[in-house]
This record gives C-alpha cells, structure tokens and sequence, in this order.
C-alpha cells in the first residue's frame, strides 16, 4: 500500500478526485478518516431522512405536529442529533479543506477556519438545543 | 479543472455538490430552530418548502446528495483498494448512473404535487398552494 505522496500509485490517485491520506499523524490525518467514516453514516442517515421528509411523506405534511409525533419517540430525536453531529462537522471541515485550496494567505486562513469553527459549535448548538428541548404546545391541538 | 477528464470533473462535482448540500444544511439548522417557536410560526415559515419554486429547488439537493454519497463510495474505495484506480472511470459512470436512477423516482415524488397529486405516504398532502 503505498502511502507516500511522491509515490506514483498515490499521485494517480490524487488526479482521480480522491485526496491523499496525510501522512504525518495529527489533525489532518484525524480530518482524513473523519470525513470518510462520517461519510459512510451520513449515506445511510441521510438519504433514510430525505426518503422519510420527500417520499414517503411529502414535504407538505412535515408539520408542527408531524414533528411533536416525531419526537414523542426518542429514537428520532437521538437519530436527528447524530444526523446534525456528523453532518455539519463533515460539510464544515470540507470547507475548510476547499479554502485551504483557494486561500493563499496565511493569517486570512486562520481567520476563515476560525470563523468555521465557531460558525460549527453555534449552529451545533442550535440544532441541538432545538432537537433536546423540543416540548409541543397545548394549544397546537395535534 | 485540468484538461477536462473525467477524474477533474468527478472532483469538481464532488465539491460543488458539498458546498451547495452544506449551504441547505445551515439554512435547515435555522428553519428547524423556528419549531421552538410554536406551531404558527414554525407551520407559517415552513410552508415555503411546499412552493413549486422550493421543491424545485428540492430537486437540486436530492440530486446533489445522491452524487455526493454515491461518488464518496467511489473515492473511499480509491483510498482503500489499491486496485481501485483503475476502474475509476468506469465507477464513475457507475456514480452518474446510480445518481439518476435514484433521482427519478424521489423526484417524482417531490415534483407531482405540482401537478396536484399525492403519490406518497399516509399523512398525505396539503392542499398545494403553489
């Protein structure tokens, strides 16, 4: 298995749309396998949840009290925190790796990943405390 | 992009899929967030998604999640099959392949209450409002 980015094997993967694994250990090779195990969950939660809000009901019928039955389970709640935790550090980190591309000058990096980071743990934040907290009024009569 | 081959566009795809799915991804946190508000407000906001102008917008993004898993599967066997490169041309046909014989069917399903039927589940669907 060559691992090295000077080898031919990985240059040819590198122009075929995948990207070599880092090598050096640390955050980078972390991201590399992150975004791939992520991926392979989010396959499977994703399209379940677009199946779920666009076939097999229709956008239409997504509720408030579609949502208060919904989360009367726990089981859907828990399914939707582990949705929103793999998901949005998967799109994040990926765009941090696209401005990594594009974004030449160092400290205009650390800024954007910066604003990453904390546009990551707001938007968590809010997903979640939404998911958790979620409590149907009375007078929705659902 | 790079002489246009198959590996750039496949690449190309990859990452526009993901900005435009991470874009609805953000907005979706904040649309959700709206169901602490009440029924009114939440049922009020989320109405937009029933439009033929955001279902067709809907369309994109079943369409961009489908190539975005299907070429992932591609790429992560590139990374861990030795072997794989070589077919990566052919797996990605495969992904384009996989990508539209699932989004014909999910399309039609968020496409046909335009035209005012309701193919889908037991909750139905409200009355199309344009």
């Amino acid at each position: 298995m060559a691992t090295s980015t000077s080898s031919p094997a990985r240059r040819l993967v590198a122009s075929y749309g995948a990207a070599a694994k880092p090598t050096a250990g640390g955050f980078e090779t972390f991201s590399w396998y992150f975004l791939r195990i992520s991926g392979v969950a989010l396959i499977f939660l994703v399209i379940i949840h677009l199946l779920l809000m666009h076939v097999f009901n229709d956008v239409s019928a997504t509720t408030y009290c579609f949502v208060a039955a919904r989360y009367a389970n726990p089981f859907w709640r828990a399914y939707d925190l582990l949705l929103l935790t793999l998901a949005l550090p998967h799109g994040l980190n990926g765009l941090r790796l696209v401005s990594d591309d594009y974004i030449q000058r160092r400290g205009v990096r650390l800024a954007v990943v910066s604003t990453l980071f904390v546009a990551a743990l707001l938007f968590w934040l809010m997903g979640s405390m939404t998911i958790i907290t979620f409590q149907p009024v009375a007078s929705a009569h659902c | 992009m790079y002489r246009g081959q198959s590996g750039q566009w496949s690449w190309l795809f990859h990452r526009v899929t993901g900005l435009g799915v991470l874009l609805f991804l953000l907005i979706h946190i904040v649309d959700i967030t709206l169901v602490g508000f009440g029924p009114t407000v939440y049922d009020d906001a989320l109405r937009v998604f029933s439009t033929g102008i955001v279902r067709l917008v809907s369309l994109a993004l079943i369409a961009a999640v489908l190539y975005h898993a299907f070429n992932g599967v591609r790429i992560i066997l590139i990374d861990f099959w030795p072997a794989a490169h070589k077919y990566q041309r052919p797996m990605f046909y495969g992904v384009l392949l996989l990508t539209i014989a699932g989004f014909i069917p999910m399309g039609f399903f968020v496409v046909a209450p335009i035209f005012g039927a309701c193919p889908t589940g037991p909750n139905g669907c409200a009355p199309f409002l344009g």
